[in-house]
């Protein structure tokens, strides 16, 4: 595979496909509604589901329906869109069968706009629907990565029976760069569906795909299997880049689109002589909490860069458990940061005075 | 009479597509019969093993408790929606919701409306009984004008609540309907007519026919106030005049595959 202009949308609708993706239900919505346009063009000509559902609600729906048969199912999104499906979402997550969705989010709260943003961090990380669960969440910084993490989303999904959501924004969506989508996987058989699959009782006795557990007992039972899965995840799944952290004295974290743009100020900042690393944080859930809680050991001081108003910040400080300070700098309502505008904020935070 | 000579025939009994356990329905209540019917027809079409059943919310949640196959438990609602993503990914099986009034006409209206103009092809079971059972008598989108229910105590007054809906006239306009129909259960006759309209149902999915839906008149002894006997008498009597009974939509094709009545 060679690399090739590719825009976000496009790249993880792809990859999603070659990554054996059997089903896509979606409705329009800006700043991913390209995504959709490429499963409804490439789909039907593979032999595979689309379709435009009537809404978002009913499209996770759908979702959960194809879920609970083995196959391959995913939908995409943007916030408002992401909103209706938190019922579906909650109600896959108490069923535990594995389904992928990806984010392209958008600034808000309430239609906001189309523009990019991080502001549904508390929404889909904390869970989002009602109830006690957490899907897995991953955040690409660039194309490629938007497609390696749809690829490895439907991976998890299936390991651990569970949500995975690719949390990426409008600018990540919307935007072109040379990247490989990978080669194409062969779709799964349907006679090697998961045994615990809706295919029809041939020969064996009735499956039944629920999340009622109607004794709170065995309700309670299902929250710590949920709670069990979380801790595999947390010892497994974690993942994050780290730059020019191994002489830091400071660390910049920020997530996606927001970290990458931290990364340019970052190297501004080191040509000035200013000792700050980078953390980005891709795996969301689990979150990178013993990374920057070692971290925390031995720098001066943190600064934590979102396009939201401080939402993964609140992990940040949980991790860094007061050992030192941690500043934070946001841009909302769907604007961008610059990386002088960082890199302004690393020097403040570089100020012996601020420090 | 020579006991030796003596003959023991089967001549009713529990379908394979029914588990053998007690269900939660209330006494005197026409889920059991509607489940009996549904089963009887999958038996006969020797479709329990390729069937996938999606139970709604509603007194019916628990019905994958008492069908013996394969069965999703919808969100309220939603059971269309999810009937659809199983359909989409496996055509070769058998997938039906069983749904009430509530969810199907209310919180699922958009579902529901949207998979009939798809002509998805999927079998929907609709239970109407005129008011919310399971969370103990409110009122549904088709309580009757003027039935008292715990959400309309002075009885449904058009003025504020509005009009009952009736599903099978709208679902009957949209061109991906296949097969739209409504029986009673509230009498032998009309419980034989049923089962022919949901054998007719299941029947259009097989062969690719589109959306088929068969609406069951049903009764609430509990949440009406009533006995079982009376109630029955009020499908009768109320239900009927609101809800007639009758095919509302046979599309092409339709006619020529087995179960309608004539």
């Amino acid at each position: 595979m060679a690399r090739e202009l590719l825009e976000g949308n496009v790249a993880f609708a792809e990859a999603a496909i070659r990554a054996g993706c059997e089903a896509y239900f979606g409705y329009p919505i800006t700043p991913q509604t390209e995504a959709l346009e490429h499963m409804a063009r490439r789909m039907p000509e593979l032999g595979r589901a689309f379709l435009q559902a009537e809404s978002e609600v009913a499209a996770i729906n759908m979702v959960y329906g194809a879920a609970c048969t083995g196959a391959r199912v995913m939908s995409s999104s943007s916030s408002p869109g992401v909103s209706l499906m938190m019922e579906g979402m909650s109600y896959i997550a108490g069923s535990e069968v594995p389904a992928v969705l990806v984010d392209i989010m958008r600034g808000g709260p309430g239609l906001g706009n189309i523009a990019p943003s991080q502001g549904d961090y508390f929404q889909i990380v904390k869970g989002g629907g009602h109830g006690d669960y957490r899907p897995i969440v991953l955040a690409p910084a660039t194309v490629q990565e938007l497609i390696n993490l749809t690829v490895e989303a439907f991976d998890l999904a299936e390991r651990y029976r569970c949500i995975v959501v690719v949390l990426a924004d409008g600018c990540l969506g919307q935007m072109m760069e040379p990247a490989e989508l990978p080669p194409m996987r062969a779709i799964r058989p349907s006679a090697e569906r998961p045994e615990w699959a809706l295919n029809g009782a041939e020969g064996r006795s009735p499956n039944v795909i629920s999340s009622i557990y109607l004794e709170p007992l065995e309700e309670e039972e299902f929250n710590r299997r949920l709670l069990a899965k979380q801790a595999e995840i947390e010892a497994h799944e974690v993942r994050f880049r780290e730059l020019a952290l191994d002489d830091a004295e400071l660390a910049v974290v920020g997530f996606g689109t927001s970290g990458r743009v931290a990364q340019s100020a970052v190297k501004f900042a080191r040509q000035e002589g200013i000792k700050v690393g980078l953390m980005r944080p891709i795996s969301l859930n689990p979150f990178p909490y013993d990374a920057l809680g070692r971290l925390a050991d031995r720098m001066r001081a943190f600064l934590v860069v979102e396009m939201n108003g401080g939402q993964m910040v609140e992990d940040v400080r949980l991790a860094v458990e007061g050992k030192a300070p941690v500043r934070f700098y946001g841009r909302m309502g769907g604007v961008v940061p610059f990386p002088d505008e960082i890199l302004a904020e690393i020097r403040k935070l570089n100020a012996p005075t601020e420090a | 009479m020579d006991l030796s000579e003596m003959v023991e025939s089967l001549v009713y009994r529990k379908p394979d597509s029914l588990r053998d356990v007690e269900t939660h329905y209330c006494p005197g209540c026409t889920h059991g019969l509607a489940h009996r019917l549904v089963a009887e027809v999958i038996d006969e079409l020797g479709m329990r093993e390729k069937a996938i059943g999606v139970a709604p919310v509603g007194c019916s949640v628990f019905a994958y408790n008492y069908f013996n196959m394969d069965f999703a438990e919808a969100a309220h609602g939603r059971a269309p929606a999810m009937a659809t993503g199983i359909k989409r990914v496996n055509p070769d099986n058998l997938v039906f919701t069983y749904q009430g009034d509530g969810d199907l006409a209310s919180i699922g209206a958009a579902e529901i409306l949207h998979a009939a103009g798809r002509g998805e092809n999927i079998t929907v079971v609709f239970i109407n009984n005129a008011i919310y059972g399971m969370t103990g008598g409110q009122m549904a989108p088709t309580t009757l004008p003027g039935q008292r229910t715990s959400s309309t105590p002075l009885g449904r007054d058009v003025e504020v609540h509005g009009f009952p809906l009736r599903m099978c006239e709208v679902l009957s306009q949209l061109d991906g309907a296949a097969y739209v129909a409504r029986r009673s259960l509230h009498d032998v006759a009309n419980i034989r007519k049923a089962k022919k309209a949901l054998r007719q149902a299941f029947e259009v999915q097989l062969n690719g026919l589109g959306f088929a839906m068969v609406e069951l008149l049903s009764n609430c002894p509990t949440n009406w106030g009533m006995g079982a006997t009376d109630s029955l008498v009020w499908i009768e009597e109320h239900m009927i005049p609101m809800f007639p009974l009758g095919d509302y939509k046979v599309g092409p094709g339709v006619a020529s595959v087995g179960g309608r009545e004539s």
